[in-house]
């Protein structure tokens, strides 16, 4: 009996894992993924160094001026893989330090919660040690003293790899006081969440961090002015901050090749794919892979079904067509088509499946995880939802979808404190555009009490 | 508790750990301990509170010996999540925020798991599944007694 329980533990149990063979990774075009393996274990110190480990931050440290790192992370451009795509390097280059001022922290968010995303978790629970080697690499550009790693409560197996690789790291004297004997003191601790998405947003990452409620903070002052505990602080993502080590090992002409005349954005990046297709999962790729191309890797849709349309990175991007497939996968050309890359790993949506009930689903998401801090989101986003749960069932009202449009609006980018509402906003904005039909086939009632005119103010 | 401090600059941070502290011996955090990590933290116990209501991951009531998270965010739904919770909810006899008579387990929906190539999925304590049928999961909740 018990061994019939452990098998079906085991069979059904999750395993991140990359869909390339490690014969199909190399070096030179494969920064973020070469190392590991086909079996998908853990890539601990020993293997790394052998694995050119260590190096990049080994020849920072010898030659010794943070200036070129950042100068080098500026040439090649990295844009942030959390979603938001802002160069890297301009955030290091704004960061605060001199003399006078305090040294700050480096923050790494690894909150991955953004609905259709399972990037960073491979990432930290196969490669622990490029991640570290990517945060000193951070914290020696930013001059901070001490790193947190910011890691969902959910991902216990990241926590505990991340943990004994540390530890690993620290022994190994990568981590600590006077780190490789270079008078460079660095340490790095895992900090765990207990839930809620709102935590990714950096100001609310930050006063999570300081043990408060996750509301995030007014900007400016950056982070990078006045972050944790008032100091100059930098919160980069997983994949982000896996990515320098290369790049200062190898340089900003070499990143900037990878994605060869595909697009304007250099480097790979970890695209994937979810939803009914014939093999969900993740691949290395050169930066402005066409959508068509990703969902080739995965076989397709499932069954007969055709695609209707797709999210190209999470939840809190716009829905694009079949017709957008052919694109390069970038921030600026998938931002002109009025979505955004996001975190790019796509998510399909078949041609039975119902848009609205879709959006309600998401709406849902967003109404539950906003954290109530201004209006719009937390009144604005549970209204939304109970429209959409009305038009799902053939129960909206005339003047629900064109309220569904004003709510949208309402929670568009500099009306609301952060970008959570304007990422719930833009899924639902480009559904009622793509297919509005849909939602208009929900309505089978007159104009209700929502609909009247508010009373005049001054007339009461 | 005083461990986890010393990896902040002010004791305040370590307030969602010192709640984590207590939920892994008591399963919940009761009225009692708010005080208490106040009282160590040297915060009002206000902060504490204000804190251990509004993340999803601590809870402020009992809950069953085996939390049972599902994900119902997008890749899931559109991969067989709304069967999963019906199956879930009709083995257990219970809905979303409700405990089996026997304290066995709690049900409860969760952000994304980060696992949508093994849609659906799920996390039983600190075990993540996926994808997961409805035929799994007779077998998989046996593994929790």
């Amino acid at each position: 009996m018990s061994e019939s329980i452990s098998s079906q533990r085991t069979s059904v149990r999750y395993r991140s894992r990359l869909l390339q063979p490690e014969a199909d990774r190399h070096p030179d075009t494969h920064p973020l993924t070469w190392r590991l393996r086909d079996d998908g274990e853990v890539i601990w110190l020993d293997e790394y160094l052998r694995k050119e480990g260590y190096q990049s931050i080994r020849n920072a440290l010898d030659n010794g001026d943070p200036q070129a790192i950042i100068a080098t992370m500026k040439d090649a451009n990295v844009r942030g893989r959390g979603g938001a795509g802002f160069s890297a390097g301009l955030k290091w280059s704004l960061t605060l330090q001199g003399g006078d001022m305090p040294r700050g922290y480096l923050i790494c968010n690894a909150d991955e919660m953004e609905p259709g995303t399972f990037k960073d978790r491979l990432l930290m629970e196969q490669q622990p040690h490029l991640l570290i080697e990517g945060m000193i690499l951070g914290a020696l550009a930013n001059n901070s003293f001490y790193g947190y790693i910011f890691l969902r409560g959910e991902y216990v197996e990241a926590a505990r790899v991340l943990n004994r690789a540390l530890d690993e790291a620290r022994e190994a004297g990568w981590l600590g006081a006077n780190i490789n004997g270079s008078g460079f003191d660095f340490d790095i601790a895992v900090h765990t969440g207990a839930g809620r998405y709102i935590c990714g947003e950096e100001t609310a990452l930050i006063n999570s961090l300081e043990g408060k409620r996750a509301n995030p903070r007014a900007k400016p002052p950056f982070p990078g002015q006045s972050g944790a505990w008032g100091k100059p602080s930098v919160v980069n993502n997983v994949e982000t901050l896996c990515n320098v080590p290369a790049v200062i090992l190898k340089g900003a002409d070499w990143y900037q090749a990878l994605s060869g005349d595909r697009t304007e954005d250099g480097g790979s990046k970890l695209y994937g794919v979810s939803g009914p297709v014939e093999k969900p999962g993740l691949w290395e790729l050169p930066m402005g892979t066409t959508g068509a191309e990703i969902l080739e890797r995965a076989g397709g849709m499932r069954g007969n079904r055709s695609l209707k349309a797709w999210l190209p990175g999470g939840a809190s991007t716009g829905f694009l067509l079949p017709e957008h497939l052919d694109l390069p996968l970038d921030f600026d050309t998938v931002g002109k088509e009025g979505s955004r890359l996001g975190t790019g790993l796509l998510t399909v949506v078949p041609q039975e499946q119902s848009m609205v009930a879709l959006m309600r689903n998401l709406e849902e998401f967003f109404a539950r995880e906003s954290c109530g801090w201004c209006t719009p989101c937390r009144d604005g986003l549970p209204w939304t939802v109970k429209l959409l749960w009305a038009l799902e069932l053939g129960q909206g009202e005339t003047g629900d979808i064109e309220l569904l449009d004003k709510l949208a609006a309402d929670c568009g980018p500099g009306l609301t404190f952060c970008a959570h509402a304007p990422g719930a906003a833009m899924p639902l904005q480009t559904a009622l555009k793509h297919f509005r039909q849909e939602f208009e086939q929900g309505v089978s009632k007159p104009r209700g009490k929502a609909h009247q005119d508010p009373i005049p103010v001054g007339e009461i | 508790m005083l461990e986890e401090v010393g990896h902040y600059e002010q004791p305040q941070a370590a307030c969602i750990e010192a709640l984590k502290i207590v939920q892994r011996r008591y399963g919940w955090v009761p009225d009692g301990a708010i005080g208490a990590i106040a009282k160590v933290l040297g915060i009002g116990p206000a902060s504490v509170e204000g804190v251990a209501t509004f993340y999803s991951l601590i809870f402020r009531q009992p809950v069953g010996r085996h939390v049972v998270l599902v994900c119902d965010s997008s890749s899931c739904f559109l991969s067989g999540f709304d069967e999963l919770k019906q199956a879930l909810a009709s083995h257990l006899g219970i809905d979303y925020g409700q405990t089996t008579e026997d304290g066995r387990f709690t049900l409860l929906p969760v952000c994304c798991l980060g696992a949508c190539d093994g849609a659906p999925a799920l996390m039983i304590d600190d075990d993540t599944y996926g994808p997961v049928s409805p035929d799994d999961l007779p077998g998989l909740l046996e593994g929790y007694p």
